[in-house]
């Protein structure tokens, strides 16, 4: 299977697609603003408070889905060795810690006026305070171990040992009693949020996967740039 | 198809993920009682004894039971099985009222009667714009 990248093929679209990415960005995190913020309609029971969600619930996602495609990338890139799966890895960690701290921040700045409490160890909330511990591990183990080989395995440890807890956020409100409520969307029953609702939610996921993947091309064309300029032509 | 390496690294991540994953499944099982943030009424009636620590009750606040008296707020919080009377003075959430979901931090002095030292406000999982609740009321 893939024994190496061309690296200046994917350097020639790492290095022209950021701008384009942010273009897009920009405009759908507009649009995203303006249905969270102005067109979408308040909660019949929480009322402007329920804005903070379009913040809240697409930052989630996104440090979800990071960590998960993290852990994907490093497992099928150490089970087949390649390096690259582990450099894309490695840049992608940044926006999904990021935005995990965001998750925490605006679930906190929510929770005082809906629960009346600014942090709750709630299964939920202590479950997403552990994955950014692991993010921060992950990030730190790039930065402690020089050598190749010693990173590759520890941030697939760190990685493995993470992703357990993914299905714990996830199903943590339906396992036990938490503060938080169970889920809103569900993919094959009828969602109990209502579409007007929905909506919005969906853009402002849709600006925050943009922006990781703005930053994403931005770290991961460094990585490529270092690569060239210890004379390699390959990954 | 592929070499016996690959077969050999792909089978060491996977026994290291179900080994972690069986543990952990484990230990939160056996914590169980600790992970949950709140106990129903209920349960309540279910404990042993009485302990003297401080717990927390959820389900929802009883329609028609909250009665402000001196500085004193008394309602009723049931899981539509069995009831808890909680006493509490100071402020609660906004979102606190009658037939809504609430958890109450405090100290238990019976199995019927509940001190809440903290009220917290809890909410489900239905997002509509106020015309929609009003329609669905309505019907």
């Amino acid at each position: 299977m893939f024994k190496y990248f061309e690296l200046n093929k994917i350097f020639s679209i790492t290095s022209k697609a950021p701008k384009y990415v942010l273009l897009l960005f920009i405009i759908v995190l507009s649009i995203g603003l303006f249905e969270a913020l102005i067109f979408s309609p308040e909660d019949y029971k929480q009322g402007d408070a329920v804005r903070i969600m379009y913040v809240h619930v697409p930052s989630a996602w996104i440090s979800l889905g990071i960590f998960s495609l993290i852990t994907l990338l490093s497992i099928v890139g150490y089970t087949f060795k390649i390096k690259n799966f582990f450099l894309i890895s490695k840049s992608l960690a940044p926006s999904g810690f990021i935005f995990n701290i965001i998750a925490l921040v605006t679930g906190s700045i929510w929770g005082r006026p809906t629960w009346g409490t600014w942090w709750a160890w709630d299964a939920r909330i202590t479950a997403m305070l552990i994955l950014a511990l692991f993010y921060l591990l992950y990030l730190l183990a790039w930065r402690i171990f020089e050598d190749k080989d010693k990173v590759f395995k520890a941030t697939l440890m760190i990685t493995i040992l993470g992703i357990i807890n993914v299905p714990i956020i996830k199903y943590s409100v339906d396992w036990w009693n938490t503060l938080h409520q169970p889920a809103s969307i569900n993919i094959f029953t009828k969602s109990s949020i209502d579409i007007s609702m929905l909506f919005p939610l969906m853009i402002m996921t849709a600006a925050f996967a943009l922006f990781s993947l703005l930053i994403f091309l931005m770290k991961y064309n460094t990585e490529l740039i270092k690569i060239k300029n210890k004379g390699l032509d390959r990954l | 198809m592929y070499g016996r390496k690959v077969k050999l690294r792909f089978f060491f991540i996977l026994l290291i993920f179900v080994t972690l994953s069986l543990t952990i499944f484990l230990i939160l099982k056996s914590l169980e009682e600790n992970v949950v943030f709140f106990q129903s009424p209920s349960e309540i009636k279910e404990l042993p004894e009485l302990n003297k620590k401080k717990i927390r009750v959820g389900g929802m606040v009883k329609n028609k039971s909250i009665s402000v008296q001196a500085e004193e707020l008394n309602f009723i919080i049931t899981d539509f099985k069995s009831e808890i009377i909680v006493t509490y003075s100071g402020v609660v959430p906004n979102l606190f009222a009658e037939g809504k979901g609430v958890v109450a931090e405090g100290y238990l002095k019976d199995k019927n009667f509940f001190l809440a030292t903290k009220i917290l406000a809890k909410h489900d999982e239905n997002y509509m714009p106020p015309e929609v609740k009003a329609a669905i009321e309505g019907k």
